[in-house]
């Protein structure tokens, strides 16, 4: 059985190299199908992975509360309009949620930097110390302000690598100089190290980094003393996020001392929110994906089909003198079977390395990133064959139901 | 002994269309172990039909025909296709050897279908060529042959299974004389030295002159049925 497998195989590919541009063509199909799908499918992970890295450098597991919308004579203001969150809030917070790792908060406002004869308008966050750990930022030099600063409303800064870049000359070393924030003099300590572009698109390089401490009393002013631009926290692992979520929701209820009719004076989102947007792109990508791949295969299976039916006809007194010298139906339903599915599986294997050098060409031409996951290939591989038997099955056993006698026969 | 082949009341009857056509009628025919018979006929005389019917491609529509004692009638295909494989050799008019494929696939192709070691395939077909006188051209392809080679390649193809039946259907149609008389002295050797039963049919009467006994058929049923040497007659005369 093997030796038949063996040397069938060995026919399909003689027979199927007498006719070479016949055998171009026929694969031609399934190449691009093929193709087609694994250089889409690199492009999309890539893409995928890029924003999930995104994603993540916001820091991981990551709570966000805003303020909420104010009204006033009936004209409503946006998210974080009103002043309801404070300093308090969060630290009780970390007291009641044992969920929560770590609680922080943050105000910001865009302002005028200058260092000597430079100046740049960047973003100063006046942040508590446990901001740096739940957004995961590290440093390039220097290191993070800390708990005595905060205390002690201590001038000191972190820049972001941006701010750095505009606001010192190449080579100049930015821990240990002193810059001025409206006109106050800060010591940068530390210079961030780079995050790129947001999940949203902006540069979080641009940033500056001061205690919220020195931020409420001597930069950015404040409505009350306490009040803060957002609140952050953390939990340890990603599951317990929504849990948290819900438990935030009713200590701040409880501490605001909202009626049940009342709607929250807050508004939170987690990476979970983010994260589904993510998803739903990504599932009309897949589902886009299949519809391409299924016509493609389809038309290329239609060919293999096609010129397997011109072969059986070409070939039938060759299919009745193997019948006459012993082959059962099986054999010559086999070797049939065995072609088409040489043509599909040559065809995808084709197919397979042009998705991958289109894949390659994309990132070395557009610089998108891909990843070319080995599932697609193997997903590919085995559709190819699986395309060969199928549309190799009512070809071959045409061939196999031929009569001896009227296969001799044919002209 | 009991003949290799025996025929009874063998009918074949085929439809176009409206038109009933009876290629056989109560056709009876005894042949024996290592007999060379010629079987002559006109052209719609049902000669072809009964080769079919005896190489085991067509089954006769009524009547009875054992091959070495098997009842062939009834058997289905993958059945008659081991009987082919096993028992029969065929040598076809038109070599009908598979194109693009050497001399040495050719004449391995019955031993392929039967799931033989590619090394013993290999070795059985090259043997086979050596004794039609093909040594040294197992790697040429039919169209590199002479018309007289390809009708070699094909009868190495039929004994390389050591059938105990051979059929020649106008073997040497397609052929010059010298190369008649080359396969003609190949099938008469293999009767004669290795007691193969050779069927021959044939419209030529100097190539039947090779059998040792003629079979004519006439209407689907058989005419005269005698020796050639000594013009004995066997068995009854019909019609």
């Amino acid at each position: 059985m093997t030796a038949f497998l063996w040397l069938t195989m060995v026919t399909a590919i003689r027979i199927l190299s007498r006719n070479r541009l016949r055998a171009g063509l026929t694969m031609l199909g399934i190449v691009i199908g093929v193709g087609a799908v694994i250089a889409m499918v690199s492009i999309g992970e890539g893409a995928k992975a890029a924003v999930a890295k995104r994603v993540a450098s916001m820091g991981t597991n990551v709570i966000i509360i805003l303020p909420g919308s104010m009204t006033t004579g009936g004209v409503r203001g946006g998210h974080g309009g009103a002043v309801t969150l404070t300093t308090a809030d969060a630290v009780d917070l970390k007291k009641r949620i044992p969920l929560l790792s770590e609680t922080a908060w943050a105000k910001r406002e865009v302002m005028q930097i200058v260092n000597g004869n430079k100046n740049w308008s960047g973003m100063v966050n006046g942040i508590s110390p446990s901001y740096l750990t739940i957004r995961d930022w590290s440093y390039t030099s220097g290191g993070p302000f800390t708990q005595q600063d905060m205390d002690t409303a201590a001038r000191v800064a972190l820049v972001g690598q941006t701010v750095v870049e505009n606001l010192f000359e190449a080579g100049e070393e930015p821990v240990g100089a002193v810059i001025r924030i409206k006109n106050i003099p800060f010591r940068v300590v530390g210079v961030l190290a780079p995050k790129g572009q947001s999940s949203q698109g902006t540069d979080q390089d641009d940033i500056i980094f001061i205690p919220f401490s020195t931020a409420e009393r001597k930069v950015l002013g404040t409505y009350f003393l306490g009040s803060v631009g957002a609140l952050f926290a953390s939990t340890e692992r990603p599951d317990d996020l929504a849990r948290a979520e819900d438990q935030i929701r009713e200590a701040l209820r409880l501490r605001h001392r909202l009626l049940p009719n009342q709607d929250d004076d807050f508004f939170i989102r987690t990476q979970v929110d983010i994260g589904k947007v993510q998803e739903g792109t990504s599932e009309t990508l897949t589902i886009m994906l299949f519809a391409i791949a299924s016509v493609s295969l389809l038309v290329g299976g239609i060919g293999i089909m096609n010129i397997l039916l011109v072969s059986v006809t070409e070939r039938t007194r060759e299919i009745g003198v193997r019948m006459a010298v012993g082959a059962k139906r099986r054999h010559i339903l086999m070797q049939f079977l065995i072609e088409a599915v040489t043509l599909s599986v040559v065809g995808g294997s084709i197919g397979i390395l042009v998705g991958i050098l289109g894949a390659q060409v994309t990132t070395a031409v557009v610089g998108w990133p891909t990843i070319i996951s080995s599932d697609i290939v193997a997903a590919a591989f085995a559709f190819s064959v699986a395309v060969g038997l199928f549309f190799g099955l009512y070809p071959a056993n045409k061939a196999s139901r031929l009569k001896p006698i009227d296969a001799l026969r044919y002209e | 002994m009991s003949a290799l082949i025996q025929c009874e009341d063998l009918w074949k009857i085929y439809r176009l269309g409206d038109v009933e056509v009876q290629a056989l009628r109560g056709l009876n025919l005894s042949i024996e172990q290592g007999e060379f018979v010629a079987i002559m006929g006109a052209s719609g005389s049902g000669k072809s039909t009964l080769m079919n019917i005896l190489g085991c491609l067509d089954q006769p529509t009524t009547g009875r025909y054992q091959l070495n004692g098997i009842d062939v009638a009834g058997l289905r295909s993958d059945q008659l296709a081991d009987i082919r494989n096993r028992q029969i050799g065929f040598v076809f008019q038109s070599f009908n050897l598979i194109p693009r494929t050497s001399a040495l696939e050719n004449a391995q192709l019955p031993l392929f279908y039967r799931g033989m070691p590619l090394r013993e395939q290999r070795a059985m077909a090259t043997e086979a060529l050596k004794r039609v006188g093909l040594q040294g051209r197992e790697g040429h392809y039919p169209t590199q042959l002479s018309g007289g080679q390809q009708q070699r390649v094909a009868i190495a193809r039929a004994l390389v299974t050591s059938p105990s039946l051979l059929l020649a259907d106008e073997p040497t149609g397609n052929l010059d004389t010298q190369s008649s008389q080359e396969i003609m002295a190949i099938l008469d050797r293999l009767n004669k030295e290795q007691g193969i039963t050779i069927i021959l049919v044939t419209h030529e009467t100097d190539i039947a002159a090779y059998a040792e006994r003629e079979v004519v058929i006439k209407d689907g049923r058989v005419l005269t049925d005698r020796l050639t040497h000594s013009g004995v007659s066997i068995g009854q005369t019909e019609a």
